[in-house]
């Protein structure tokens, strides 16, 4: 019994002690923020919420956008981002035919070997392919870009928090920062090389507005290609890229949680059943 | 061990009675989840979670023996193995949608189990051994939790890693050559990868042992039950099965029905999206949080802001997040109220409900949240409490408080306070 009593004693003193090292962190953390002026924060925008076609337990992809959004990727953003984790074949899951994913994949150079020589060289790209980064190396994208490296977009909208919104949101959103922003918070005001976007969780970036002007790309379905409509296009393909997957998952889940409902209510009756019996009556 | 009522195992046939004078695993089957295992005929749903935390330790292992299939524990592509098994394998993102949120519901299941032993006291005598156990498994849980989470390489992956093995560089001299030791290297790189994942593959398998040592020290007392009055006679227990194994079988439908919701409509909102960024040293995340099941305990850590006179933040952190947990083991010989149930234990009651449960709410946010005010000075107050709950006043309420009157018997407790029912039920022949 003395020795239990002890066990307690103990921990009573080793708790105590716990406790008034927090507390006395607490109290020191009190008068610092008593007496310290906290480090604001930069107010930045959460993305817009926006409508798109995979959204919800029955989203569906919009074939036609996604090709329209690989349409912006191709002739805008792949000038700089790599998209290296999607291969040309992958692209008969939006809607090309196996001719068609042909042909585009030939259309791009990948790199290769010269059956002869042996050297380094290029070739046209097979549907196996990846898409091939417009840079050999990081130290050529950081050389080209303002030491900044444009991150590969595969997996752009599973990256940021509210993905598809935020992308669509940041393309849309380059403006310069307003008047009442800056006599806030003057460090707001875009350094040399920056471009202020609202949306940016500091603010600036190093892309500069990369869909600008409307009819920047020629939709082949005749869609208007305002830039509105360019930076939901392509943040609805950058959708697709990150998982590709997602339309067949929530297909897959209705009905694997029906069956569940089903074997569940079953389980539940014969749990009744089994059990009035030692139920009390009342 | 059982209850002297309790059915035996009878070999209906040839084949059985072979298998039973030679190997008598049917018969064990039959004692340890059959109809030759008496339960409280009182358990409510708080009971289920042992069962689905079992069933989830099992998905966890189908589903990750798949993964370590298609994965490769290299710093060069982990990363891309991971999205190769969530493009290119059949069915591969499945296999890791279940495993990421097998992982989180395998830890909800646990921590409602931890919750019910610490409401209903089900760590006292006789049952120490199966609680002590059972933080053996938190443990190793918590260990494999952490390094399955290196695994796909991506900025938390990697970062993480950093921040959880640097705790050990806060011990004093030899903190830093046991980091490096762990991490075979100064920094997470491919050794700390291939080593991570060699134990990621074992652990669990180290956790079914132990589970069965779990369950076993609970077949020598039987299970615990709300009311906390232990089993009397026969009337008070009804048999495993078919009893409890179709309770179990309808939460085992609400949990798996709860569970592929989030695998196939919102299999990344447990995760962090900084994740999907491969790991980059030299890019540090803005905030370093670790999965949600680890905030109240990294709250803990980061809650110590100032030196203790000669003892340093970051080691009085660490050392009262590993005391946090490893103060569990003690709980046995803390508490010595004799009654078990919260139900009747008024001061117990409102300390429990009033102070644990809201300082685990607020270290739970803080610790996802960044380390700015309020959060910090929040997690310092809840800390204080935390600590303070176990090792001061759980040992003293257990002496001061006057417990409510405790039912006669669990029969009594489920019929009423009949007594000829009681008595009817009570002298009922034990076989």
């Amino acid at each position: 019994m003395t020795k239990l009593l002890s066990v307690r004693l103990v921990a009573i003193l080793v708790g105590l002690g716990f406790a008034v090292a927090v507390l006395w962190a607490f109290v020191v953390g009190a008068y610092n923020a008593a007496t310290e002026e906290a480090a604001g924060h930069v107010p930045y925008e959460k993305p817009m919420d926006l409508a798109w076609s995979f959204d919800g337990p029955f989203g569906k992809w919009d074939h036609a956008q996604l090709q329209r959004g690989l349409k912006v990727y191709d002739e805008v953003c792949s000038a700089c981002h790599s998209l290296k984790f999607v291969a040309f074949r992958d692209l008969e899951q939006i809607g090309y035919d196996e001719g068609q994913v042909k042909a585009y994949a030939a259309s791009k150079q990948v790199p290769g070997i010269d059956p002869v020589t042996g050297e380094a060289t290029t070739r046209p790209g097979l549907p196996t392919d990846y898409f091939p980064s417009p840079y050999p190396n990081n130290v050529a994208a950081a050389s080209a870009n303002n030491n900044a490296i444009p991150p590969d977009l595969s997996l752009m909208t599973k990256a940021r928090g509210d993905g598809t919104n935020y992308v669509a949101s940041l393309l849309m959103g380059y403006a310069p920062p307003s008047e009442e922003l800056l006599a806030e918070h003057p460090e707001a005001a875009p350094g040399p090389g920056l471009h202020h976007n609202p949306y940016f969780p500091n603010l600036n970036l190093a892309m500069a507005a990369p869909l600008t002007t409307a009819g920047q790309v020629t939709y082949d379905d005749g869609t208007e290609a305002t830039v509105e409509q360019m930076s939901k296009d392509v943040a609805a393909f950058l959708t697709w890229t990150a998982e590709p997957t997602m339309v067949k998952r929530k297909q897959t889940g209705w009905p694997v949680l029906i069956f569940l409902l089903f074997a569940t209510v079953l389980a539940y009756m014969s749990k009744k059943q089994i059990w009035a019996a030692v139920k009390p009556k009342k | 061990m059982s209850f002297p009522w309790a059915r035996q195992y009878e070999p209906s046939n040839g084949f059985t009675k072979f298998l039973d004078e030679r190997l008598p695993l049917p018969r064990l089957v039959y004692n340890a989840i059959g109809a030759g295992y008496p339960v409280p005929r009182n358990l409510s749903y708080f009971w289920n979670f042992g069962v689905l935390a079992g069933f989830f330790l099992v998905v966890q292992i189908v589903t990750g023996v798949v993964l370590a299939m298609h994965y490769a524990a290299n710093a060069q592509v982990a990363f891309a193995t991971t999205e190769h098994i969530m493009r290119d394998v059949n069915w591969g993102w499945l296999m890791r949608y279940a495993h990421a949120n097998g992982a989180s519901f395998f830890f909800i299941v646990v921590y409602l189990h931890i919750f019910r032993g610490l409401f209903y006291s089900s760590y006292k005598a006789p049952r120490e051994m199966i609680w002590l156990l059972g933080v053996v498994i938190f443990l190793l849980m918590m260990a494999t939790a952490f390094m399955g989470y290196v695994l796909p390489w991506g900025q938390m992956s990697f970062w993480g890693a950093k921040v959880i093995t640097g705790l050990f560089g806060a011990i004093p001299l030899v903190g830093e050559p046991i980091q490096v030791w762990l991490l075979g290297g100064f920094a997470p790189d491919n050794a700390a990868l291939n080593r991570f994942f060699s134990l990621h593959f074992l652990l669990p398998f180290v956790i079914a042992g132990v589970v069965i040592l779990h369950i076993w020290a609970l077949h020598i007392p039987g299970s615990s039950n709300p009311t906390g009055v232990e089993v009397k006679t026969e009337s008070d227990t009804v048999p495993f099965h078919p009893y409890y194994t179709a309770k179990d079988g309808f939460g085992l439908g609400i949990a798996l029905l709860l569970y592929f919701a989030m695998v196939f409509f919102l299999p990344n909102a447990l995760g962090h999206p900084d994740n999907y960024i491969e790991a980059n040293p030299l890019s540090t995340p803005a905030h370093i949080v670790p999965e949600w099941y680890f905030w109240p305990f990294y709250a803990i850590l980061r809650a110590f802001t100032v030196d203790f006179f000669f003892v340093p933040a970051k080691l009085m952190g660490v050392i009262a997040m590993f005391a946090s947990i490893l103060l569990w083991f003690f709980l046995p010989w803390l508490d010595k109220s004799p009654v078990r149930s919260g139900h009747y234990r008024p001061m117990f009651r409102k300390f429990f409900w009033f102070g644990l449960i809201p300082a685990m709410i607020v270290l739970f946010i803080c610790g996802g949240a960044p380390a700015e005010e309020p959060f910090v000075m929040l997690s310092q107050i809840a800390t204080a409490y935390y600590f303070l709950h176990f090792l001061v006043i759980l040992p003293i309420i257990s002496s001061v408080e006057k417990p409510e009157p405790l039912p006669y018997s669990i029969t009594e407790a489920v019929l009423g306070s009949d007594k000829k029912v009681v008595k009817g039920e009570n002298t009922s022949p034990a076989v």
